[in-house]
């Protein structure tokens, strides 16, 4: 008996080693996300980067991800254990995964970390997020070219910087083209409740609203859009499917190239600690296409796009005008990414209080 | 659509999937039978009846998958509680974790993939009453069908002999099974009950409240569902009133938002809970009014002695 223990000890030691051997040529790439990658939202479209990575490198890399982490002592877990399975780059999804990530990477220092919407930085810890508020300001300029009846329905989830940031340069958006604009905000307390984003989004068009807003990530409030005949736009990822006739465009998550240069530059040698908040002019964030609306408007839309992209425009180019008419920017200037990452205020224009 | 006719089917719509699952979890309960895994169950009749109405194009014939969905997790439910007398707490716990975890492998390629809607039935005449014509007689087939159930019920468990069997086992499964009852086949038709009535909770979610499928769409309504049994204090009736309670509070809250008042929203989310400690401790005060309905073997496994 004590013969065959070592016997299979033997064989299962000889195979780790040649796994290992093999795994060295490999560069392993790792994953953590917040929620399921079926949640066709945030999630789901890191994925997206995941599957581009392997598609581009092949044989090359080695992705895994583990889903659904809760962004507690259990995120810190998972990384630990990923960082051990001997990852060469770990990318960590989520803002509440940031002390976790910067803990488990100073004992593995040659170990390189992604870290994804936080501020916290280490030799082998880089931030990463995008300026989805960029596309928020062309769909808000498109709102504003297609209401009737002026008033825009917005269902945000938790009233945190990133999402007042979205309301505010919608808002400016908007502005830019019609000052009149109104603005009805529901938020649901909630990233993840088809439910309640349907009944938002019902009570909404019931106040008036003929253009519906989110940010929440599914697909449920474009659903009744359709079948109340009002239109909207998709979130993180394109859900014209789900509404072929009543999305006009959707702000699409798209990690695909930064995943890859990044995992490039950790096969060249040439990863470094960084920080990036990339926009249109990075690919981070892409317009799907812009449909059901008349030909000047998808052309007005194109243009404003291209123009952010190129840096001509900044959705916060001064003046900004706070919610009591303070003036936030002056003239000619651009409200800084400090005031834009812990944004906690509305712009003037918009009714209500920001949840506190 | 009059803008009050909009919000009470908004409001019968919030509130049908609460009361559908609460309704089939009333019954488990009575006969003694604690299954927390309602939203278990509930998830996975969203998902059989989101592919099965999918892939064939007919609606109805999801609904059934779901309900097949909803019954396997029950029976799973009572192979190990009933049969191997497991821990009832502990079990639908896992059955819960084990129906997200399950459904979304099952739903892994539905995922962004508009669904099958459920036709809504009009009865003539009746649905052109103003403001409760459409909430109320322009529904779908799940909506009545919830309706007959709570009737069904409230008649079956305090009108018929078998009602009273199950109620017995409930309060006393040493003297039912005395009288010579098999109390763990009542148990097994009751749990098997709430787990069909779940996963037509979980068919109402995909087909009706909203056409898609997504992993965890659930998104806690099982335990709300769980929430309003001990609200409702074990009375069918009460499930009713506690069901459309909760969906009002959501829909108006929403409305009220939109309407800029400032309401605590996070406040309103969390009402249906505090409601429900609020009537627990009605429950535990009152020694003898509100303790009548509470069964007195819940959670209690029963062996028989030979």
């Amino acid at each position: 008996m004590r013969k065959l223990f070592a016997a299979a000890a033997a064989v299962a030691l000889g195979l780790t080693a040649s796994l290992g051997a093999q795994a060295a040529d490999k560069t392993k790439v790792g994953f953590v996300y917040v929620g399921p990658v079926g949640d066709m939202g945030w999630s789901y479209q890191h994925d997206q980067g995941r599957q581009a990575i392997e598609k581009k490198f092949g044989d090359k890399v080695e992705t895994t991800y583990v889903e659904s982490v809760s962004e507690g002592p259990d995120a810190e877990r998972v990384i630990e254990k990923l960082a051990r399975a001997g990852n060469d780059i770990i990318f960590t999804t989520s803002f509440g995964y940031m002390n976790p990530t910067v803990k488990v990477a100073k004992k593995y220092p040659d170990v390189k970390f992604e870290h994804a919407t936080g501020y916290k930085r280490a030799d082998n810890v880089s931030t990463y997020a995008a300026r989805f508020y960029e596309g928020r300001y062309v769909i808000g300029q498109i709102a504003a070219k297609m209401t009737k009846s002026k008033i825009v329905g917005y269902i945000g989830a938790t009233p945190i910087p990133e999402v007042i940031r979205g309301i505010n340069s919608f808002m400016l958006g908007a502005q830019s083209i019609d000052p009149d604009i109104k603005v009805k905000i529901i938020w649901i307390n909630s990233w993840f409740d088809p439910g309640k984003e349907a009944d938002a989004a019902k009570a909404l068009i019931d106040q008036g609203a003929d253009i519906l807003v989110q940010h929440t990530d599914s697909a449920a409030p474009l659903q009744v859009a359709a079948e109340r005949g009002v239109v909207g736009f998709g979130q993180a990822s394109d859900m014209i499917k789900f509404a072929p006739k009543n999305q006009l465009t959707a702000i699409v998550d798209h990690w695909d190239e930064y995943y890859i240069s990044r995992v490039q530059a950790v096969m060249d040698g040439s990863w470094k600690s960084e920080d990036t908040w990339g926009g249109f002019d990075m690919e981070m964030v892409h317009m799907a296409d812009f449909t059901n609306m008349p030909e000047d408007v998808a052309k007005m839309a194109a243009e404003t796009e291209a123009k952010i992209k190129s840096g001509e425009l900044h959705p916060f180019d001064g003046p900004v005008y706070k919610q009591d008419g303070t003036l936030a920017v002056k003239e000619g200037e651009t409200l800084d990414d400090g005031t834009l990452l812990g944004m906690n205020w509305y712009v003037q224009g918009i009714d209500g209080k920001v949840p506190q | 659509m009059e803008f009050a006719d909009a919000l009470l089917v908004s409001i019968v719509t919030a509130s049908t999937p609460l009361l559908l699952a609460a309704i089939g979890e009333l019954v488990v309960e009575r006969s003694g039978v604690l299954n927390l895994g309602v939203e278990g169950m509930m998830i996975m009749g969203a998902v059989c009846a989101f592919a099965t109405s999918l892939t064939t194009g007919n609606p109805y014939l999801g609904i059934l998958a779901g309900i097949a969905g909803g019954a396997v997790m029950a029976l799973l439910f009572a192979f190990l509680t009933l049969g191997l007398v497991a821990n009832q707490y502990a079990t639908g716990l896992a059955l819960s974790l084990l129906g997200l975890g399950f459904s979304g492998m099952i739903g892994e390629h539905y995922v962004g993939t508009p669904g099958v809607k459920l036709p809504t039935l009009d009865i003539p005449v009746l649905s052109d009453i103003p403001v409760i014509g459409d909430a109320i007689f322009n529904q779908d087939i799940l909506f009545y069908m919830t309706i007959a159930l709570v009737f069904g019920v409230s008649w079956f468990l305090f009108k018929s002999r078998t009602g009273l069997i199950l109620r017995s086992v409930g309060e006393n499964h040493n003297s039912a099974h005395a009288l010579g009852y098999n109390v763990n086949r009542v148990r097994l038709y009751a749990v098997l009950f709430g787990g069909v009535c779940s996963g037509l909770s979980g068919s109402y979610l995909s087909l009706v409240y909203t056409n898609l499928w997504i992993e965890n769409m659930t998104a806690g309504r099982g335990w709300i569902a769980l929430a309003l049994v001990v609200f409702a204090s074990w009375l069918p009736w009460r499930t009713i009133a506690g069901a459309y309670l909760f969906g009002a509070v959501l829909i108006l809250q929403f409305h009220a938002q939109g309407a800029g008042w400032e309401v605590p929203s996070q406040l309103l989310s969390a009402l249906p809970y505090l409601a429900t400690i609020v009537a627990l401790v009605f429950i535990s005060r009152n020694r003898t009014v509100a303790r009548v309905n509470t069964p007195s073997c819940l959670g209690q496994s029963f062996v028989p002695d030979r």
